[in-house]
């Protein structure tokens, strides 16, 4: 019935790596994640684990490896933060259109410049179309079972595709806090080894991977990419079953908190949705009708189903812990509003900046969005919907 | 003890205010509770003033922002006081807890916008008896965990004493000195208001 522990974010990747025990780890340490590899490190030094440990110089080269070893038929990882993640990122790209399964823990830190080692989405959102299957995770206990559940849905071969795990980069990576962990012989039989179906050291199919793709075929590549994106959902939810069965703990494309008859709601992802939840509780005790939804699959998007379950709202704030600097909102609001317009839901929206940086959200940060959420309900007037809270004035 | 309490730590770079909060933390994860335990990372350095916290429930704890009204303050280092607002939001029915040699009526002037307890101990002198060097962390981590009563003296030694022979599992020669200062922090902590 699980194992009662206390760790950090990080340490909780680290161990989750440790009972997957991929074939291949290929990293570079950048902060906030560092100590991942660096923990990861020492369970290759003292024979925890038997994977082949890759020191290279710099991300470009973490990723490139990833990509070798996955092509040639193994299993890797790695884990990387904001312009360890930019630097990743030509490769980033070959890795999703080669179709290979790398499963990445990435702790979310802001891009430079300015250089600034703390927390926000920028370095994700820089990522958001690459192909990748992109996981949220509100603490440390999310960020070790998504990393749990990551090969099974990333290796399913109506997928095939890779997939990073995201945390808040020193508020979960470096906060200690309960965890359960699951049985390393469990974890084994519910990770399951790795098969390709395709690889480079198979010598009955020799083949070549990465030639020039040219008018003719790419157009049918990124379709193929498209559709297993699309693919992944329904595999996302079946993975997401069998780990309920295994550990109690559910999990789906989104978590809806108080939603039943919620009037108005905030939508975030990581760790501002707990701090969220608190504030949604102190309001419904007052007898206002807020709710919150956290997205834990952001890409795929669950463009539907996100519509469907925000539909009947008076009122709607997106919050974006990155600014997509275009005028017009962050990037998950453009994903929020889309999916509604589409699905013909007219609730009104607005767009909330915050955290940029590491700037700390509190409860009252929070609680000044819901306030202004009921303004909207009462009046239906949005006089701004491009806002911004935690900011100085 | 209240269902949620929340703690913070001032103390200088290098003083291990951050390890003596998740030490704290790890003594009451022992105890059952549900625990954070995290530094306020800025620009770190030898000596610069640092923030650490603590939550501590005995329900799962969701709100992932730093404390800005703690029941209680522990103040590392002394001439912190005069430089940092340690007793912001603190609650006048928490207390603070300071690492000193100053009497009542200085410490009181320092904090003259504060109306709680005031708990005081001489890190120094326990660590300096204890361990023959100056850590103030652990005789400071001992004072807290009496001042909000976060388990009973007898079971927190008990689990110190575990945590320790992990924590120091490559130098245990400095098991038993850390043990004792903790023993001596323990006596030595009082209330001067």
């Amino acid at each position: 019935m699980g194992i009662r522990e206390r760790l950090s974010g990080n340490e909780a990747a680290a161990i989750a790596m440790k009972q997957i025990n991929p074939d291949v780890v290929a990293a570079f340490p950048i902060t906030p994640s560092t100590e991942i590899p660096q923990y990861f490190s020492t369970f290759v030094s003292n024979g925890a684990v038997d994977t082949e440990f890759v020191a290279v110089e710099s991300e470009h080269s973490a990723m490139s490896a990833c990509v070798g070893a996955e092509a040639a038929g193994a299993r890797a990882m790695t884990a990387t933060s904001a312009n360890g993640l930019s630097y990743m990122w030509e490769m980033i790209y070959i890795a999703s259109s080669l179709r290979l399964p790398i499963v990445m823990s990435l702790v979310n830190r802001a891009v430079s410049g300015p250089l600034n080692i703390h927390n926000d989405h920028s370095d994700a959102m820089g990522v958001r179309d690459s192909g990748w299957i992109m996981l949220f995770s509100e603490n440390n206990q999310e960020a070790y079972d998504n990393l749990i559940m990551a090969h099974r849905i990333a290796e399913n071969k109506d997928v095939l595709l890779p997939l990073m795990v995201c945390q808040d980069g020193f508020i979960t990576s470096h906060s200690i806090e309960n965890i359960e962990l699951i049985e390393d012989d469990k974890v084994k039989e519910f990770v399951g080894s790795y098969h390709p179906e395709h690889y480079l050291l198979n010598d009955k199919e020799p083949m070549a991977i990465g030639p020039l793709d040219v008018q003719p075929f790419l157009f049918e590549h990124k379709y193929q990419q498209a559709e297993a994106m699309r693919n992944a959902k329904k595999v996302i939810l079946e993975v997401a079953k069998d780990f309920e069965k295994m550990t109690g703990r559910k999990y789906s494309f989104f978590e809806e908190y108080r939603m039943e008859d919620s009037e108005i709601a905030i939508v975030c992802m990581n760790s501002t949705a707990g701090t969220t939840k608190a504030v949604v509780d102190d309001l419904r005790n007052k007898g206002i009708k807020a709710g919150m939804v956290k997205i834990r699959m952001f890409r795929p998007f669950p463009a539907e189903e996100l519509a469907e379950a925000l539909g009947n709202l008076k009122a709607v704030a997106v919050m974006d812990k990155a600014d997509s600097l275009n005028g017009a909102g962050g990037a998950l609001f453009e994903d929020v509003a889309s999916c509604m317009y589409v699905a013909k839901k007219q609730v009104p929206a607005v767009s909330y900046v915050y955290g940029i940086g590491g700037r700390d959200t509190t409860t009252k940060d929070i609680e000044e969005v819901f306030s202004y959420l009921q303004e909207v309900a009462n009046t239906g007037n949005i006089d701004n919907p491009y806002r911004y809270v935690g900011l100085r004035k | 003890m209240k269902n949620l309490i929340e703690i913070r730590w001032h103390g200088r770079g290098g003083q291990g205010a951050k390890t003596a909060s998740l030490l704290l933390a790890d003594a009451a994860f022992n105890t059952g509770k549900f625990i954070q335990g995290f530094p306020e990372y800025g620009p770190e350095r030898m000596g610069a003033p640092i923030t650490a916290y603590n939550r501590i429930s005995d329900e799962p704890i969701r709100i992932h922002s730093n404390i800005y009204e703690p029941d209680y303050v522990v103040v590392v280092d002394d001439t912190l006081l005069d430089s940092v607002d340690v007793t912001a939001g603190l609650k006048e029915d928490g207390a603070i807890v300071i690492n000193t040699t100053k009497g009542k009526d200085e410490i009181e002037s320092k904090l003259s916008n504060y109306k709680g307890a005031i708990y005081t101990i001489d890190a120094r002198k326990v660590s300096m008896e204890a361990l023959g060097k100056y850590f103030p962390n652990t005789p400071m981590l001992a004072a807290i965990v009496k001042v909000a009563g976060i388990m009973e003296e007898d079971q927190f030694l008990e689990d110190m004493k575990g945590s320790f022979a992990h924590k120091f599992a490559k130098k245990p020669e400095v098991i038993e000195g850390n043990m004792k200062a903790l023993e001596l922090a323990l006596q030595e902590i009082k209330k001067i208001n």
